[in-house]
């Protein structure tokens, strides 16, 4: 029944955009107005009225005019708030969307941005199946967060929203489409396992340890050590001379990730590969570079150097 | 109910906030119907629903179903039990409240919060069934504050308040409800009849009954609830005359008087030679019988006049009824009697045997001389040691006898009924009639307050020439029960009611209640039609009720959307005063033109005004800093811009 109704309500929203208002992606910021804020009544406000009719008749029968004043009160208490909800989301504009990470099939944090003159309670955002309540305080600017589902890599054009509110009573129902003009990037999925990275030719040629500053161990003098590296304490325990020796342990061999060492793979296998390569060598701490078609990237590490790996990754055709 | 429970298993529980305040819902509807319920099951309910409170805030658990329908079942039997049946306005509110009460076991998610405050707005109107005073109806609005504070606690994402910061939108919702609501409470088409049985049928009837015996007033007597109001045309007659009649009885069985029917459609004649107009609004009473100051010389519409010149209307005064006569004040009623005058003689036989005696020696005594006789029984009366009581001792068998030569105290009942056996036994034709006696002339409405205490019995004898004559016998014993009242003769009791700045208030508040009683209650199908009638239309129909219904309902709609689409522009000060400068510089003949910026603006007036050229500059150099040198103009250099905007005159090119 409810898929029928949605599948229903989409071909509307197909073949009459003019009448069921379908909003096209419009640029931020997006303010509601009154052409735009449709009002409904609720399930309850339904009810609610029904009781308000029996109300009405039952003070009319028996002629009891207090009754029917407070019927008359309550009818036109619940009536004033159908302006009240329209009130809330008049006004009220999504000033920017902050996209957050994430990769294929999880899903996006997205912060939206609402701003407005003034307070407003109880208003609701609908993201696909996600919905999420918030007010706006005294400093006029809110921040809601909402869980974006995300299937395939690549730049993803964000949904409709649908900010709704039943503020103050729950009897009215009023509701605006927001179909921000604006693309988040979702990054690729990393394979599940795979071979680690070819690594440089000269890997194993070079040195164990290198000079550093902290001191590794001691041993035996050789001549020509400097002076200054002399542990004569030791050594006039010993009898014998010794030298301090200084090493910097050795980090890992850097990755240079090449999207040509990948031949023979489809675009979204290497792809998938690379984006496994790459979050290895975050998680190591790992030096890496990135060479794709077009957009090198030069050697580097860290959480902003492995966003801009991923994001150049994510936006390959 | 485990159904319910499980379907909504999924909706978020309520918050704390929101149960206090459902809570606090149905404490109120538990409150204005308190009045009315068992004092048992309201206390009852009471301790349930503070249990229930408790219980939840305290362990935040559910209520076992092991509960639920004991309960349950136990306050249906409570009813059937207390009332015989659930059905009628009394055993139905009582039900209706303890389902309510007992719907807080269950409430756990928002729907059911919102299904049981519908229901509590029901229960709240419900109230109004029994009472629809000023007070009453107030203090039911008020219970719809927490109603309302509860529905607007179950949307999320709102600003923290404590409760009775909760409860104040409500409050302001109201009151912008009330235009509207005045509105469709003066244009809702009333019905002319009842669509469905009438209200208030089996309710306990209160006021005057057709008949009379000795004590059964001492409950009306200490009702301060108005029975009447009274509006003259004219001066109202002194307080002597202000007896309005009800019924006029002539059998007694030796202990009660009761007012035979007289089938006799044609009203007896009377004599009158001073007349008076006046209009009586009614409360109801639930009979038949409409009051009349004296002896009434005409029938509003709707009601007929008995032989007795006492008027009945066709159906019972069920609600607020008001309507116009005229009586005579000077009079004489029924001048001859006709043959069937034996029937204001009959006294049952074997009844107040040393009553009779007294009656037949003062016969003996004065022969036809009735004037004497009459005197003779008010004489007994003052001088033989009565009293005036409203808590008399409860007499016997022999009612009058116990009443006349045993206790001797008493309140009017005693008094007429006494004195109209003693004029039958000495062969006077007498009889008792009942009524109001008195009142309370309220000089800021000036109409005059008749409240129940007033309740009064006096006797009327037939005079040769002279036709009936009252005669109220409670005057010889206490004069001040006819100049002040009764609770005022009785004298021990409420006296503290009578003084000074306390009987003022009671009068002030009853004429807010005469004007709600008149304004609102009383505002009936026949009321309605005659709305327009200061415009011209005597007879308001219900087409065009609905028509003006929706004219008004169009035109607040338009009122609250022009509110709901208003948004406050903040004016900007700078700007402000730059249009000011351009007014002053227009009024000069310098005119700003469309898509002309303020520096090409003011460089053309300088140009225009060579001798204020230096000014001009200077104010232009200080309008563009202000404006976009800083994000927000500093507040000195604005104000002094403005000032020098203020100051700044334009003088005329010399040409």
């Amino acid at each position: 029944m409810r898929d029928a109704l949605r599948r229903l309500q989409q071909l509307a929203e197909r073949r009459l955009p003019a009448l069921t208002r379908f909003r096209r992606p419009e640029p931020m910021p997006i303010e509601l107005h009154r052409r735009r804020i449709y009002i409904v009544p609720t399930g309850f406000g339904i009810g609610f009225s029904v009781l308000l009719l029996v109300m009405l008749v039952g003070s009319l029968n028996y002629s009891n005019n207090a009754a029917l004043l407070l019927t008359c009160i309550l009818g036109a208490a619940g009536a004033s708030s159908m302006l009240i909800a329209f009130r809330a989301l008049d006004g009220l504009a999504l000033a920017s969307v902050r996209a957050g990470q994430a990769i294929a099939g999880e899903s996006l944090a997205l912060t939206l941005e609402f701003e407005s003159a003034r307070p407003r309670s109880a208003i609701r955002v609908d993201l696909g199946t996600a919905c999420q309540a918030f007010a706006v305080d005294a400093s006029g600017k809110a921040d809601v967060t909402l869980p974006l589902a995300t299937t395939t890599r690549g730049w993803q054009p964000l949904p409709r929203l649908r900010v709704w509110t039943t503020w103050p009573l729950g009897l009215f129902r009023a509701w605006s489409w927001m179909h921000p003009a604006q693309s988040v990037l979702v990054w690729p999925r990393p394979e599940g396992g795979g071979p680690p990275p070819r690594l440089p030719a000269d890997e194993g040629l070079r040195p164990r340890l290198h000079r550093g500053e902290d001191l590794a161990a001691l041993r035996d003098y050789r001549s020509g050590d400097p002076r200054k590296h002399i542990a004569w304490k030791a050594s006039a325990r010993l009898g014998q001379l010794l030298s301090k020796d200084f090493e910097q342990p050795e980090s890992r061999p850097e990755w240079r990730l090449d999207w040509r060492e990948l031949e023979g793979m489809d675009n979204e296998a290497r792809i998938a590969r690379l984006a496994r390569w790459l979050g290895e060598a975050h998680v190591q701490g790992r030096r890496h570079s990135l060479w794709l078609p077009g957009q090198p990237i030069e050697v580097g590490s860290g959480p902003g150097h492995y966003a801009r790996c991923m994001s150049a990754l994510a936006s390959l055709p | 109910m485990i159904a319910i429970l499980q379907r909504h298993a999924d909706e978020p529980r309520l918050d704390t906030r929101a149960f206090d305040l459902l809570c606090l819902t149905m404490a109120c509807v538990l409150g204005v119907h308190a009045s009315h319920l068992p004092w048992w099951l309201g206390v009852a309910l009471a301790l349930v629903l503070m249990v229930r409170w408790w219980q939840r805030r305290r362990h935040g658990a559910r209520s076992p179903l092991l509960l639920k329908l004991p309960l349950l079942a136990l306050l249906g039997t409570a009813v059937v039990v207390t009332y015989g049946t659930i059905f009628g306005q009394a055993p139905g509110s009582a039900l209706a409240v303890g389902l309510l009460v007992l719907k807080l076991l269950e409430s756990e998610t928002s729907r059911d919060a919102k299904v049981g405050v519908s229901f509590a707005c029901f229960g709240l109107m419900a109230a109004l069934l029994f009472d629809q005073g000023l007070l009453a109806t107030l203090v039911v609005a008020l219970g719809l504050l927490p109603a309302l504070a509860t529905l607007r606690a179950l949307e999320p994402a709102q600003a923290p308040s404590n409760l009775p910061q909760a409860l104040v939108p409500g409050l302001a919702l109201l009151a912008a409800a009330v235009p509207l609501a005045l509105l469709a409470f003066a244009l809702v088409p009333r019905l002319s009849s009842p669509l469905w049985g009438a209200a208030n049928r089996n309710e306990a009837r209160t006021g005057l009954s057709d008949s009379m015996s000795p004590g059964n007033f001492t409950e009306l007597l200490t009702d301060d609830r108005p029975a009447m109001r009274v509006s003259f045309d004219g001066a109202p007659p002194p307080p002597r005359q202000r007896y309005f009649r009800a019924y006029v009885m002539g059998a007694f069985d030796g202990f009660t008087w009761h007012y035979a029917e007289v089938a006799s459609p044609a009203p007896v004649a009377v004599e009158a030679s001073q007349a008076i107009h006046y209009q009586i609004t009614l409360e109801p009473s639930h009979r038949y019988v409409l009051l009349s100051l004296d002896v009434p010389l005409d029938v509003p519409p709707g009601a007929h006049m008995r032989r007795d010149r006492v008027i009945m209307a066709d159906k019972p005064v069920d609600e607020l009824t008001s309507y116009s006569l005229s009586s005579a004040l000077r009079y004489r009623l029924q001048p001859s009697l006709d043959m069937r005058h034996q029937r204001w003689l009959q006294l049952p036989s074997g009844f107040n045997p040393r009553a009779l005696a007294q009656g037949q020696t003062w016969r003996q005594h004065y022969r036809d001389d009735r004037e004497a006789i009459v005197r003779a029984a008010l004489a007994l009366f003052h001088d033989g040691g009565f009293r005036y009581t409203l808590a008399p001792a409860p007499l016997g068998r022999d009612s009058v006898d116990d009443f006349l030569f045993g206790t001797r105290e008493g309140f009017c009942e005693h008094y007429a009924s006494a004195f109209t056996v003693l004029m039958r036994a000495a062969g006077i034709p007498a009889r008792v009639v009942t009524g109001y006696q008195g009142g309370f002339w309220n000089r800021m409405g000036n109409y005059l307050l008749v409240r129940q205490s007033d309740a009064h019995a006096w006797s009327e004898v037939w005079l040769d020439g002279l036709g009936w004559v009252r005669v109220d016998p409670t005057a010889a014993v206490r004069p001040e029960r006819v100049s002040l009242g009764a609770t005022a003769a009785a004298g021990d009791q409420l006296d503290w009611m009578q003084s000074g700045w306390l009987e003022g208030l009671r009068n002030r508040w009853d004429v807010v209640n005469h004007w709600w009683t008149e304004g609102v209650i009383g505002f009936d199908a026949l009321r309605q039609r005659g709305l327009l009638t200061p415009f011209g239309i005597s007879d308001t129909g219900t087409a065009m009720l609905g028509m003006l219904l929706a004219l008004g309902t169009a035109l607040f709609v338009a009122i609250g959307v022009g509110w709901a689409l208003w948004r406050r522009e903040r004016p900007e000060p700078l700007r402000q005063a730059l249009r000011r400068l351009e007014a002053k510089l227009a009024r000069a003949g310098i005119t700003r033109r469309r898509s002309e910026g303020p520096q090409h603006y003011l460089r053309r007036a300088a140009r225009a005004l060579p001798s204020q050229r230096g000014e001009l500059e200077r104010l232009m150099d200080r309008y563009l800093e202000l404006r976009y040198a800083h994000d927000e103009p500093v507040p000195e250099l604005l104000r002094e811009f403005q000032r020098a905007v203020r100051e700044f005159r334009p003088r005329r090119v010399v040409k």
